[in-house]
């Protein structure tokens, strides 16, 4: 535990990506097997579900430290992170367990889930007294699922390949599904990791997915697009989806489907399961995973109600409310079916396939879907332009497609692993985001780097238009990205004059403050005040030159609905 | 009757008609120390610790026109008997006593209650009344014995020095830099200071306090192979100035009590945070009141209503006072971004 401790205080001291890579080649080349198989599970982001809710631990951590509970709680607030404040207000411990990182987890913490408050009451406190500071904080962040540091997978796949001298694509793929809550970090499992290459490693086994290949995103002007890129004869173009990534597997008889997050999703989507029929053995696909219906609200102009309306991807929203779902009832499978927009065929007659160039891997794909014929699986339609200026046209209509967009694909390029250009490259070409000027209305303090600066706002518009003897601000949506550290400080400094109220650790402000919020899509919900909800909001702009009656109405957002 | 109490130009005392650490002109000021939100221009009168004189006069002004008197010996003023005593804050630093018709109050401005050996120790004082800071009053600031802080930052340096890149260790540079430099191993490699640090470091020297011998950072052009092994002591402002970049290669490191948050030590975005204060944390302010005997404590600047708080549920008479040291509660936390916050 102190090992891996350290690893995570000096992961935690650096920005650099060169100092993080010689810390974790440090740590694994000491670790024993076990504890490393552990620590990759960690630091790629792997995390056992909650080992103890988190009410018990911090009304244990209140008793054993002795402070009321409000001065635990200011505390808190103070800090931005329940695992370093109880490792702060506990009494210092004169031991620290050597123990390693593996038998820490499986013989102490592991056990933990699921036992009464009263064993808890005994068993974590004479843990916590095993443990130095930094131990003690990150013992707590495993327990609570809480864990992070700023190492990206890709990183740790570089340590670890460069350690055993492997190519970093080889280990990448070695680790998917590793983190999966189904599979436990073994010491065998980590050294398959970093074991030599062995000759029929190419043959896939199982359910294994491939890394998926990721986008670049493209904002430069369509103008330089020529210099850029080439001409667009170059390039496969399709539609941006706004759905969940995913790679469909078909291999020994079984079908698997895994989301981009590496989760194994098969369960969540059982109208999919026709494919296990439909795909031969030794095929892999990738695609999105959207909602695909007719619409359901026959629209004023529809001149002829019997007229069938075509099938069409659905908002996102959709999608969201079934995977948020614990049962997926009749009710929820037919409002919200779902269908794989098949973009790329990674895998074919049991062959890897990532290293032949796009257009032939495009070709075998829509030969393969049209054998098929499956309802559920649909080729991504490729989109043709005369040039650049045509296809930036059509861009234009993303909106009432449903698209985010366009992608676009170099029709000799490679299938790389993750966000690489040295195999080829795709370009996520998103339209501009919806905006609106919207009002501050409620601050929060942040965790983590931003602990005690406010920096999570609620934003709001007016009900009415302006010169309406009456109106007031409706919040819509909470946002804490955008603004620079400065622009931060400064907003933080605004609320602290302007508070009216505290609502523990949220003030409401006198409405001074008017950003440009940007979101990506936006749809009517009937758990939010306003009627509207928006998706990944952000700050684009602090609008210093508007006053707060300048600020969007709620009409603004429901023409956005359109 | 209230020996002290808050008027807009700063802590008042009535019947002896001066202020302490006013923070607007005004005739006649006791200043506890010289930090620039406690020690400030413009005062008809001055009256300090007499240890405090040097440091008062090179940041004042030469000219100020400043009585001094030694710790511990009494002055009379207006029937108020009037002392200084240690705070163990930095050189010259100073709780005020007051003694009025039998009724004592201390105010004790900054303090720290370990001794450092850069200044007289704190010294509790009885009194009926203890005005007190609360800069770390939260349970979550407590702070390592300073022998082990300096030995971490003397093991930084070290493997700096292995790795061949300077060490600039950010620090206020009246006080905490001094301390530093104090408690450091000098044997291990050359220091450089920054123009900042070094008139302080002089006063230091000629109040008898030692400190390793220093070189003027500026005197070194970038590639200077003394870079390699030198530890730098520089103000916060220096960080990502263009000063910086004569040192090529270097690790970077914040000395200050904010350090001991993970937040706090990543929004600097520095290499290492060291957790090193010149002001009480919580187990030594409560320690400290707990020592003076008094029934009613005044808190000022910090964490004003957790401490008040605290101390009334623990039975004494504890009340606020709005000062302008320091600055708000939570802004002293988001104020190390500045580097003019106390720490």
């Amino acid at each position: 535990m102190k090992a891996f401790a350290e690893l995570y205080a000096e992961l935690d001291a650096t920005t650099s990506s060169n100092a993080k890579l010689a810390a974790m080649q440090d740590y694994f080349s000491k670790a024993p097997p076990e504890d490393a198989a552990w620590a990759v599970y960690f630091l790629s982001g792997g995390r056992p579900r909650q080992l103890v809710p988190v009410k018990i631990l911090r009304d244990l951590a209140v008793q054993v430290c002795g402070l009321s509970l409000w001065l635990f709680e200011e505390s808190y607030q103070a800090v931005g992170d329940l695992a370093e404040t109880i490792s702060l207000v506990l009494p210092e411990s004169p031991r620290s367990s050597d123990e390693g990182l593996a038998p820490w987890v499986e013989e102490k913490l592991l056990p933990l889930r699921g036992e009464s408050p009263e064993v808890l009451a005994e068993r974590l406190p004479a843990l916590w007294a095993q443990l130095d500071r930094p131990s003690l904080m990150l013992c707590i962040k495993l327990i609570t699922g809480s864990f992070r540091v700023g190492v990206s997978k890709l990183l740790v796949t570089r340590a670890l390949a460069s350690m055993a001298g492997l190519d970093s694509k080889r280990v990448a793929q070695r680790l998917v599904g590793y983190t999966d809550l189904s599979h436990r970090p073994t010491a065998a499992s980590y050294l398959k990791l970093i074991a030599a290459e062995s000759d029929d490693e190419h043959a896939q086994r199982g359910g294994q997915p491939y890394p998926f290949f990721l986008a670049h995103g493209l904002s430069a002007p369509v103008a330089q697009f020529d210099a850029l890129l080439g001409p667009a004869s170059d390039w496969q173009v399709e539609w941006k989806w706004d759905g969940i990534r995913a790679q469909v597997i078909k291999r020994d008889d079984h079908l698997w489907v895994w989301s981009r997050g590496e989760d194994l999703v098969t369960e969540r989507f059982p109208e999919l399961h026709s494919l296990a029929q439909a795909l031969p053995d030794g095929t892999v696909i990738d695609g999105e995973i959207v909602v695909w219906k007719a619409p359901q609200s026959v629209t004023e102009d529809a001149f002829d109600p019997d007229a069938p309306l075509q099938p069409a991807v659905q908002p996102f929203a959709l999608l969201q409310q079934r995977i948020g779902r614990k049962t997926l009832g009749k009710k929820i499978l037919d409002d919200a079916p779902v269908v794989v927009m098949a973009y790329d065929l990674l895998e074919w007659q049991g062959e890897d396939w990532r290293s032949r160039p796009q257009a032939e891997r495009r070709e075998q794909l829509e030969a393969l879907i049209a054998r098929i014929h499956s309802p559920v699986l649909l080729p991504s339609p490729i989109v043709t332009g005369q040039d650049w200026l045509d296809l930036a046209r059509q861009r234009e209509a993303s909106r009432s497609l449903g698209v985010e967009g366009m992608m676009l694909k170099a029709r000799n390029a490679l299938y790389g692993v993750g966000r690489t250009k040295d195999m080829g490259v795709w370009w996520k070409w998103k339209i501009d985001p919806f905006s609106v000027d919207a009002v501050l209305i409620y601050a929060q303090r942040g965790h983590g780097r931003r602990a005690s600066l406010y920096s999570d706002y609620t934003f709001a518009v007016w009900d009415n238009p302006p010169g309406s003897r009456e109106r007031t601000l409706v919040p819509f949506a909470k946002a804490y990205s955008g603004l620079t550290d400065a622009e931060m400080r400064q907003v933080d400094s605004i609320v602290r004059k302007t508070t009216v109220e505290k609502f523990g650790p949220v003030s409401s402000v006198t409405p001074t403050l008017v950003f440009e919020l940007g979101f990506e899509g936006i749809a009517l919900s009937k758990r939010h005040k306003s009627g509207i909800a928006v998706r990944f909001p952000r700050m684009l702009r602090w609008r210093q030159d508007k006053s707060v009656d300048e600020a969007d109405t709620l009409a603004t957002l429901q023409d956005l609905l359109k | 009757m209230d020996l002290v109490i808050a008027r807009p130009e700063g802590l008042y005392c009535p019947p002896g008609d001066f202020y302490i650490d006013p923070w607007r002109a005004v005739e006649r000021s006791v200043i506890t120390h010289a930090h620039g939100d406690h020690a400030r221009s413009g005062n008809q009168h001055y009256l300090a610790a007499a240890p405090g004189e040097g440091i008062l006069r090179s940041r004042l002004g030469q000219d100020i026109n400043l009585q001094t008197l030694p710790y511990g010996e009494r002055l009379q003023h207006h029937g108020v008997t009037l002392s200084f005593h240690p705070a163990g804050h930095v050189l010259g630093s100073a709780q005020v006593r007051l003694e009025y018709q039998g009724e004592v109050w201390v105010a004790s401005g900054d303090y720290k209650v370990e001794p450092d050996g850069t200044c007289a120790p704190f010294e509790p004082v009885k009194c009926h009344t203890f005005i007190t800071e609360s800069t770390f009053g939260l349970p979550i600031y407590r702070w390592q014995p300073q022998a082990q802080i300096f030995e971490e930052i003397n093991q930084w340096w070290r493997a700096n020095i292995a790795a061949g890149r300077a060490s600039v260790l950010f620090c206020y540079s009246f006080g905490k830099a001094q301390r530093i430099l104090h408690g450091i191993d000098e044997s291990l490699g050359p220091i450089l200071a920054h123009g900042a640090v070094e008139p302080l470091n002089r006063v230091y020297r000629e109040a008898g306090v030692h400190l390793p011998p220093t070189l003027y950072a500026g005197d070194f052009k970038k590639n200077d192979p003394i870079m390699g092994q030198a530890l730098v002591i520089a103000p916060p402002s220096a960080g990502g100035s263009s000063w910086m970049r004569r040192f090529g290669d270097y690790s970077d490191a914040f000395a200050s009590g904010w350090m001991r948050l993970r937040g706090t030590r990543r929004r600097r975005g520095v290499d290492r945070g060291f957790v090193l204060s010149d002001h009480a944390d919580w187990p030594g302010l409560l320690w400290a009141i707990e020592q003076t005997g008094a029934e009613r404590v005044m808190v000022t600047h910090g964490s004003v209503a957790v401490l008040v708080r605290h101390l009334c549920e623990q039975g004494l008479d504890a009340q606020g006072f709005t000062t302008e040291y320091g600055d708000d509660e939570e802004d002293l936390a988001t104020a190390v971004d500045s580097g003019e916050a106390a720490s």
